[in-house]
Order: structure tokens, then C-alpha cells, then sequence
């Protein structure tokens, strides 16, 4: 008999956890606030005014508007990042498919490296419009970098059946952001050669109000988007011929699969860089514990990423207070070893 | 006729010469058609080329109509997929579902209740002989096993079609993994699907198993049909030999003939 755990425990659990995990994340930082405070400030910030006692207006300000945003994004990217490596393994077939490991974040780094380093031409131009486009280009730029590679390692892969073709695939196209990063580093101002190696290594120190809300929005639509097709990438599971058998239109989901999820690849990257490893990870553990459905999988890998990243960055946050490290380095930490113990599993089947 | 192929060649890209050439067979209603020839001959070629995935030059209509107008709109796609089902050879499914859930995914998403599902994938679980294995994973059963766990997913797939409704059931190869009580079970069962308003082609190589439960037999060689014609008719050893360059004997044995 197959162990699966039912919603009914796995859905409350995970729940529970989220929200430890969230006000763990609140409260643990440069600055320690103990749990009441973390609500009184947070109640605070949001009604100036509302409690009669008295909470220091600092912490306010760090619950409100560094803390809690930096959490949703942590939530948000996590989330997209688990969803996304669990429809791209769906579509490659593979479970060793990941927008890390297979380039597509670099992909997504490059388009949004474009953006930061010639910004300044376009600005000339454009004049004011480009500052009020800027939250806008950055995304853009980077979902269409993210499609590019997307497609690139889909052809090149010899459409998932080969998974050295893909993974080498992944190779050259990251060796080649690599070099196209490195290459604007020469040109680029101080600031933005600051932006680009912040995303080399994928960080959530840059979150605002306005990145949470443009991430989050666009991982909402396209997440939603692809969770309405989980019926038809179960399907896609048995094979491309049999999916079509079943009454699946194969081209179209699978070009509505590259498209929406790399714009959610490239809306995550362009605000937190490259984090490797968690939709690899995420959606693994998810199949463990509930099985390969994508009906249950695609919600579940987007809690779960979330819980993930959420713990991920509290943890870089907190060990070399108040200095932090790039959360990539702990995602990496915890999924290289993950990715090689897979990749020793599947060496049957991948030689 | 269900399933009409005329003037049908496949020509490979690179290929010296055509794979089949002008070849041009209908399928009835009712009917068990075995398809056969020495391998590479393009038994599986053809069978792709009548789903749609393979480049060819001629006809061939489903059910009446061109089969590319079948995939013209996702509304007669998902109509086809209810009537018309392939059996694989192979089946390569690396995901850890149970052998229930790769029945269900036969009976898709639609409009059948939970209850409903479930009894209809118990019963072809059950007819493929695969019950006993319902909660074991798929990527871990045998060669065999597999084979008729999928077996079980493309017959609840066309129990999806509207009653009265005509079928195209394909088969490749069905029997190539199977041990010999299966092989004779789930032609028995591929007989008893086409007395369900259903044209049933299979793939098969050995001669005897096919001449035991097929209505007809079709023999491809060289590109092109060699012989099409009852079980009597084609079991003969100048025709066996013409084909495959084997000669056999045939032996008469209470009441079955059989090449040996």
C-alpha cells in the first residue's frame, strides 16, 4: 500500500506551520521583538492610534514596512518558485526539471540585467515615463528572458525525452547569462552592478509594498492559470502521445505552460534574483506525501515553497545578525545535496 | 466503415525508399483486425499515421470524416477522445501514481461523479485483471503488469462515449509483455470489446494467437499489403514464407489450425 497522507491532515498541518514559520520571520531579525510586541506593532502600523498602549514607534516601522513585506515576498516567491518547478518536472516528465537548475532563472537574470544596466539610455528617451514604468520593465524584460530559455532548453531537451540533452541544455544557457551578466558588469554603474550580484546569489532584502504587490499579482494569475490545467498535465504524465489520446491539446498547454511560468519565473526573479533549489525540493517532499496529482500538487508546492523561503531567509537574516546573507546560499545549501541524492537515484535511468 | 485508410504512403524523412506505399484498408464495426508483418515493416508507423503523428500522403477518415478536421477544434478532440483509444507498446510513466489513479486518468476530469469513477475503474481493473495491483505504484510493476494497467485505462477512456455511440479501439503490440494466460485473456477481452459497437486493430506477431481470436488478418511487408483475409485463408506456409521468409508447418489440432 502507497503512503499518501489525506488532505484533511496534511492541509491544517502545513497551515499551521505557515503561519508559525510567518511570525517566527517576524519577530527574528536584527532586532528581536517579542510576540506581543510583533502584534501591537503590526496593529499599530496598520491603525495608528487604535491601541491604548504605548508601542515604540520603531517597532512599527520595522514590522510594517520592512518586515512584513519582505515575509509576503518571501511567501510569494517561495510559492512561485515551488509551483513552477512542479508544472516544468510535470512538462519535461522529469522530476530533476527546475528553473534553477535548467537555466530559466538565468534566462529571467539576463532580461532584467538588460534593464538595469541600459535603463539609464532608455531613460534619456523616455524622460519621467520611464521612472513610472521602472516597477514594470523589470519584470517584463525578465518573464520574456525566462520564456526564451524556457523554450531553448524545451527544443533543445528533444522535448523532455532526453534528460542529459536538458540538463546540459540548462548548462549552456546559464554559462551563457553567465557570460552576458558579466559582460554588462563592465558597463554598468554602481548601483546597478550592486543590484546584479544581489541577484547572482538571490535575495529578498529588496522587497517593498509595490514588489509584493506586482509579484504577488501576477503569481496569483498565472499560478491560478496553471492549477485549472493540473487535470490536463496529469495527463501530459503518461506521455505527449497518450495526453493527446485522452482529448489534451498538447501544443497549446504546453505553450501556455513556457509562457505563464515564465512570467512567474521572471516576476519572482526580478525582485529576488536567482534562488536556486526550491522547486526542486518543494514539489519532491509534496509527491512523498500526497502523490504526483497535480490537482493537489501545484497548491501544495505553493504553501509548502512558501513555508520554505520563509524559513530560508529567516535563517539568513538571523545568523549573521545584523550583517545578512543572500538567502540563495541557504536554499543552495540545503538543495544541492538534495539534487545530487536525486540525481544518484534516477543514474539508471538518466545513462 | 470506422476506420478508412486510401492511398495511404509514409515516407521517412532520409529513408531511401516509402515505408508504406499506397496502401488502402477499411475497418468495421464489430471486428477484430490483426495487423501483422516481420518487424520494421511499418505495423506501428501506420498506426501513428492514423493518429495524427506521423507525416503522410493519402486519407484516412475516423468515423467518416478527414482525421486532421478531427483536431481542428478542442470540442471534437475531446469528442474523438471519447470514441477512439491507442494501447502503446510502451509506457513510460516515471511518476509515483498507483495503478488506480492511472485507470482514473483514463476517465479524465469529466462530468462523472467520484462514485461513478470509482465503480467504472473497478470494473476494467477488473477485466484487465489488474485489481489486485490497484494500490501498488505503476513505475514499480512489471513490463506485463504495466501493459494491462494501461489496458484498463483506455477502455475506461472509451467508456466515456455516449451509448450506441461507434468506437476505434488500436492496439500495438498488447500482448508483446505478457505471460500466456494474459495473452489469451486480453485478446478474449479485446473480442468481447469489439462486440460493443467497436472496431478492435492489433498489432500481434504470433500468428497462432491471432488466427485463435482475430476476425481478420492483414498481413504488411515490403510497404505494402500482401495479404488480407480470414484466419483460414492466411495461415497458409507459401504466404507465411513470402512474408516473413520463414516456412512453417501447419498442423491441424482438435479443431485449431497452427503454423509451427
Amino acid at each position: 500500500m502507497e503512503f499518501r497522507l489525506s488532505d484533511k491532515s496534511l492541509l491544517p498541518a502545513l497551515i499551521a506551520l505557515l503561519l508559525l514559520g510567518s511570525c517566527i520571520s517576524l519577530a527574528v531579525g536584527a532586532m528581536t521583538i517579542g510576540w506581543r510586541d510583533v502584534l501591537a506593532g503590526l496593529l499599530q502600523w496598520s491603525w495608528p492610534g487604535i491601541l491604548d498602549q504605548d508601542v515604540p514607534e520603531q517597532y512599527a516601522l520595522v514590522l510594517g514596512e520592512i518586515r512584513l513585506p519582505r515575509l509576503l515576498l518571501g511567501l510569494i516567491v517561495g510559492g512561485t518558485l515551488g509551483v513552477c518547478g512542479a508544472v516544468m518536472q510535470g512538462m519535461f516528465r522529469n522530476p530533476l526539471a527546475e528553473p534553477g537548475i535548467i537555466g530559466i532563472s538565468s534566462g529571467a537574470a539576463v532580461g532584467a540585467g538588460i534593464v538595469l544596466v541600459f535603463g539609464g539610455v532608455l531613460s534619456v528617451w523616455l524622460g519621467t515615463l520611464y521612472e513610472k514604468l521602472q516597477w514594470l520593465l523589470l519584470p517584463t524584460f525578465a518573464s520574456f528572458g525566462a520564456i526564451f530559455a524556457t523554450w531553448l532548453v524545451y527544443i533543445l531537451g528533444d522535448r523532455g525525452r532526453s534528460v542529459v540533452m536538458m540538463l546540459l541544455a540548462g548548462i549552456a544557457i546559464s554559462a551563457l547569462a553567465g557570460a552576458a551578466l558579466g559582460m554588462f558588469a563592465y558597463v554598468a554603474t554602481d548601483t546597478a552592478l550592486r543590484d546584479m550580484t544581489m541577484w547572482q546569489l538571490g535575495s529578498l532584502s529588496g522587497a517593498t509594498w509595490t514588489t509584493v504587490l506586482v509579484s504577488g499579482i501576477i503569481f496569483a494569475i498565472s499560478a491560478g492559470l496553471l492549477w485549472a490545467r493540473a487535470s490536463d498535465l496529469n495527463a501530459l504524465l503518461l506521455g505527449e502521445s497518450e495526453a493527446r489520446h485522452l482529448g489534451v491539446d498538447v501544443v497549446g498547454l504546453k505553450r501556455q505552460i513556457i509562457v505563464l511560468n515564465g512570467i512567474a519565473v521572471g516576476a519572482a526573479v526580478s525582485v529576488s534574483g536567482i534562488i536556486g533549489f526550491v522547486g526542486l525540493v518543494v514539489p519532491h517532499i509534496v509527491r512523498l506525501l500526497r502523490g504526483p496529482d497535480h490537482r493537489y500538487l501545484i497548491p501544495y508546492s505553493a504553501l509548502l515553497g512558501g513555508l520554505l523561503l520563509t524559513v530560508a531567509d529567516t535563517i539568513a537574516r538571523s545568523v549573521f545578525a545584523p550583517a545578512e546573507m543572500p538567502v540563495g546560499i541557504i536554499t543552495a545549501l540545503l538543495g544541492a545535496p538534495f539534487f545530487l541524492f536525486l540525481l544518484w537515484q534516477q543514474r539508471q535511468q538518466i545513462f | 466503415m470506422l476506420l478508412e485508410i486510401s492511398d495511404l504512403s509514409i515516407q521517412y524523412p532520409r529513408a531511401a525508399s516509402p515505408l508504406l506505399e499506397h496502401i488502402s484498408l477499411g475497418f468495421a464495426c464489430g471486428e477484430v483486425t490483426a495487423l501483422l508483418g516481420p518487424n520494421g515493416c511499418g505495423k506501428t508507423s501506420l498506426l501513428r499515421a492514423i493518429s495524427g503523428e506521423l507525416d503522410y500522403s493519402g486519407r484516412i477518415h475516423l468515423f467518416g470524416r478527414p482525421q486532421a478536421d478531427w483536431y481542428r477544434s478542442q470540442q471534437d478532440h475531446r469528442a474523438l477522445a471519447r470514441r477512439y483509444g491507442l494501447l502503446a507498446q510502451h509506457s513510460n510513466l516515471n511518476f509515483a501514481f498507483t495503478s488506480r489513479e492511472v485507470v482514473q486518468l483514463g476517465l479524465g476530469p469529466g462530468s462523472l461523479s467520484r462514485a461513478e469513477q470509482g465503480e467504472r475503474v473497478e470494473h476494467f481493473m477488473q477485466r484487465a485483471d489488474v485489481w489486485h495491483l490497484r494500490d501498488r505504484l505503476f513505475p514499480s510493476l512489471s513490463g506485463g503488469e504495466k501493459q494491462r494497467v494501461q489496458l484498463a485505462r483506455v477502455l475506461s477512456q472509451l467508456s466515456l462515449a455516449d451509448p450506441g455511440d461507434k468506437k476505434i479501439l488500436l492496439l500495438d503490440e498488447p500482448t508483446s509483455a505478457l505471460d500466456l494466460k494474459h495473452q489469451h485473456e486480453v485478446l478474449a477481452l479485446a473480442c468481447e470489446v469489439a462486440g460493443d459497437n467497436t472496431a478492435v486493430v492489433a498489432v500481434l506477431h504470433d500468428l497462432n494467437l491471432a488466427a485463435r481470436y482475430a476476425d481478420r488478418m492483414v498481413m504488411l511487408a515490403d510497404g505494402r499489403v500482401q495479404a488480407d483475409g480470414t484466419p483460414a485463408e492466411l495461415l497458409q506456409p507459401d504466404l507465411v514464407e513470402r512474408v516473413y521468409g520463414y516456412r512453417g508447418q501447419l498442423v491441424d489440432m482438435a479443431g485449431y489450425s497452427a503454423l509451427l
